[in-house]
């Protein structure tokens, strides 16, 4: 195994950490403004806000740690991506801002419990992995031009394509179904049946528009990028595995039985095809500019970041267990006997 | 490919992020071991208001790091985004600096969402101490981390320059760089001491408003006494700083004290305006400079003549230095004449004048730490990377970055507003003397 490989791979796994933990954040945040609109907030607020308030400023590091991972091991990715991005990626800072601070001054501060702010909250979680995942449509190529060697994005291109609407779609969708089973799962650990319920019929609604984009994508890369496309239908067990995973969670949400097993297989089922995807793009970061190698950092450097994160790693394994034992595990917390907030 | 348009866009917009975010930031680190401190003391004196000290300022530092993390995070991604090109080259030698400093947010913010989260759930408050320390560890190291990515900006090494490109990069030597060690315990320190007296500024204004609980003294005095001991430390570690730029920028301290001819026995000025290279109505202080450059009355300063005209920093940051020192040495001063007027009972520091005092010292302590970045960073141009990169090169070349100046400065506008307005509302609904009357009755409705 190459360097380079280990370093996408590292940073593969930060961006599927950040994919899990930030849709759990996004679509709770969604849910709780639809049933404030339904005027069914009694039901999920609680437990929502107690998933979430200790462990909001752990979901913004995962973003961090992969952007700031991506410049450390390819910082080729910096002149092109940080030239072409500069809007799409400001208009999600800013709407991370809003949303992160929002969250903080109202939990722990304030405690405002105005209905439209909790809907703007609400769909600022949507409009977040709307402008992310645009950034996986302009990796397919066709969108970023050189201009006097200054790399442009081509917004035309890029809004009028069937792929990027695709892709919002799927990730919009995909937030929303991630975010309903582990919630589902949670309320039930709650003893909160009429929250599970709830939670569960939104999880089976969201898996339909999940599986259905993510088949068509597949699709409509034959036409955008050929190579591609034959690359991903080379890795066509990969995505089967991962349908069958997909299958097991909504049959066992389906049954009303095991949710803890049904969003470890939820877990399992985005990690295939995550996975089959990033590899299938292989050796392209950015097609057909940028590829791992030409894009890698030295090798003085690749080694330390490497030694970097194993370190790191030792240290946060053990404390994001504490936090899951602490918060996540613990009978008394999640039902909400106590909250021992400061 | 230069566009001065988006140079100059570019460098308001990072001017904006950072001013907007050391101010939380600052605190961030700071804070923290303030917290930590006040815990320690009230188990140690098992002091019932020490410990609600603790607590009162965790609730409030909650507020701080939500904006000190959103405006982080808007400058990180802004670093790739506005200065593309820098972070092309330079990410080669500074990436592991960058890298360990998520590290060690990501360990803070494990830490404080366990700690916010976990009051009263253990039976020995020392258990709940004890997750403090890795919350201030996370936080001054954080500070730690990306002051190295800084100080690399201001004295580049570990790699050698072949034709453009870094090559046989030292990733470990270009962390220990020689603007290090005194950029980030000047960084630290400042910190602790900014906390101390923006906190000390909180309790003087309580006892202004008529609170006239020992609560606030108690804090008042640890706040004043930390503030003294970290202000201290500061002036140190700046001396240490001046000799510094005395042998690795002196440009940039020439500049800061408008030196013009290299010559021994400089004199500091204090102050005054530039007339050509004459100094009028300035404080003129025979040796000094030379004292500061290299701690010898005698020793030679190098002046700004000796440099070419395009590579000097512009000579405003003059007033940017004498106002961070200046307030420095006023702050050292005033928490020493209280700690004495403590120690020897005098009472004039009751009095509402000398509180006043202490009031103004919370936000001028702000001031100075922004001054002082403002002249860290604006006397390392016309470099971004001093010696190699130009700043002019390291933009974007992007047309609208105008447009994003207005963004996140409407952005800032609110998180601003947003930050006072609850920091306020949090502590007048819920003053100390209710929360102390609140626990109280719990605990006597629990023995009954």
């Amino acid at each position: 195994m190459t360097l380079e490989i280990v370093g996408i791979s590292v940073l593969w796994m930060f961006l599927f950490g950040y994919v899990i933990i930030a849709s759990v954040d996004f679509g709770a945040g969604f849910f709780n403004a639809y049933s404030a609109f339904t005027n069914k907030e009694h039901v999920l607020t609680n437990i929502i806000q107690r998933y979430l308030s200790p462990v909001w400023e752990i979901t913004n590091v995962f973003l961090v740690f992969f952007f700031v991972g991506a410049i450390g091991f390819f910082p080729k990715t910096a002149f092109y991506y940080g030239t072409a991005l500069l809007v799409p990626a400001s208009i999600a800072i800013v709407l991370l801002a809003i949303r992160g601070s929002y969250y903080a001054f109202a939990t722990y501060g304030a405690r405002i419990s105005h209905k439209g702010y909790i809907y703007m909250y609400g769909l600022a979680g949507l409009l977040i992995p709307a402008a992310w995942s645009t950034v996986l449509t302009i990796s397919e190529g066709g969108f970023i031009y050189l201009e006097n060697g200054a790399p442009v994005l081509d917004y035309w291109a890029l809004f009028s394509s069937p792929l990027t609407w695709s892709i919002v779609v799927l990730a919009l969708s995909a937030v929303l179904y991630i975010s309903a089973v582990f919630l589902t799962w949670y309320a039930r650990k709650a003893g909160d049946d009429r929250a599970s319920d709830l939670l569960r019929k939104y999880s089976l609604i969201w898996s339909v528009p999940t599986i259905v984009t993510a088949t068509g994508i597949i699709v409509e890369l034959r036409a955008h990028n050929e190579e591609h496309f034959a690359n991903l239908i080379g890795l066509w067990w990969v995505f089967a595995l991962s349908a069958l995973l997909f299958f097991g969670t909504v049959f066992l949400l389906w049954k009303r039985r095991n949710y803890g097993m049904a969003f470890i297989l939820l877990v399992g089922q985005f990690f295939l095809a995550f996975s089959g995807y990033g590899v299938s793009h292989y050796p392209y970061l950015l097609y057909p500019y940028l590829t791992l190698y030409d894009g890698f950092t030295n090798e003085a450097m690749a080694i330390a970041l490497i030694i970097a994160f194993l370190a790191g790693f030792a240290l946060l394994l053990p404390s994001l267990y504490l936090v899951l034992r602490l918060f996540l595990f613990d009978k008394d917390y999640v039902q909400g006997k106590s909250d021992y907030h400061v | 490919m230069v566009n001065g348009d988006a140079v100059f866009y570019s460098r308001l917009l990072t001017e904006l992020t950072l001013s907007f975010h050391i101010i939380y930031a600052t605190i961030g680190v700071g804070v923290p071991l303030m917290i930590m401190i006040a815990q320690w003391v009230g188990i140690r004196k098992n002091d019932e208001h020490y410990i609600l000290l603790a607590r009162r300022w965790a609730r409030g530092f909650v507020i701080t790091v939500a904006v000190g993390v959103v405006t982080g995070t808007a400058i990180g991604l802004q670093l790739s985004l506005l200065w593309p090109n820098f972070m092309e080259l330079a990410g080669n030698a500074i990436a592991l600096p960058l890298f360990m400093e998520t590290f060690a947010f990501f360990f803070e913010a494990i830490f404080l969402g366990i700690y916010l989260y976990t009051w009263d759930r253990f039976e020995d408050q020392r258990k709940h101490f004890l997750l403090l320390i890795p919350v201030a560890i996370g936080a001054s190291f954080s500070a730690v981390f990306i002051t190295m990515v800084n100080a690399f900006m201001s004295s580049p090494r570990g790699f050698d320059l072949v034709s453009g490109e870094l090559v046989n990069i030292n990733p470990v030597l270009a962390m220990f760089t020689p603007a290090m060690p005194t950029k980030v315990s000047h960084v630290v320190v400042t910190a602790y001491m900014t906390a101390a007296f923006v906190l000390a500024a909180i309790a003087a204004f309580r006892m202004l408003r008529g609170s006239d609980h020992i609560y606030h003294k108690k804090a008042l005095f640890l706040t004043m006494k930390l503030g003294l001991i970290f202000a201290i430390a500061t002036a140190i570690i700046g001396d240490f700083s001046g000799k510094y730029l005395a042998v690795y920028q002196p440009e940039k301290l020439a500049a800061a004290e408008w030196h013009f001819e290299t010559e021994g026995d400089a004199s500091l000025v204090l102050f005054g305006l530039l007339e050509g290279e004459e100094v009028r109505y300035g404080l003129e202080l025979p040796y000094a400079l030379s004292i500061l450059a290299h701690g010898n009355p005698r020793s030679e300063v190098i002046g700004l003549n000796d440099f070419p005209a395009d590579e000097l920093p512009p000579l405003y940051i003059h007033y940017l230095f004498d106002l961070m020192v200046t307030i420095g040495m006023a702050l050292t001063l005033l928490s020493l004449i209280y700690v004495a007027a403590k120690w020897r009972g005098w009472k004039f520091i009751e009095s509402r004048w000398f509180r006043w005092l202490i009031v103004l010292g919370g936000p001028l302590s702000l001031v100075a730490i922004e001054m002082g970045w403002w002249f860290t960073e604006v006397g390392r141009q016309p470099w971004v990377l001093r010696g190699i990169m130009r700043t002019e090169e390291a933009a974007t070349t992007s047309g609208q970055v105008d447009l994003m100046l207005i963004l996140f400065a409407g952005l800032y506008l609110i998180l601003g507003i947003g930050s006072i307005v609850v920091l306020t509302r949090m502590f007048r609904r819920n003053p100390v003397e209710q929360e102390l009357a609140d626990r109280e009755a719990e605990r006597g409705g629990g023995r009954a």
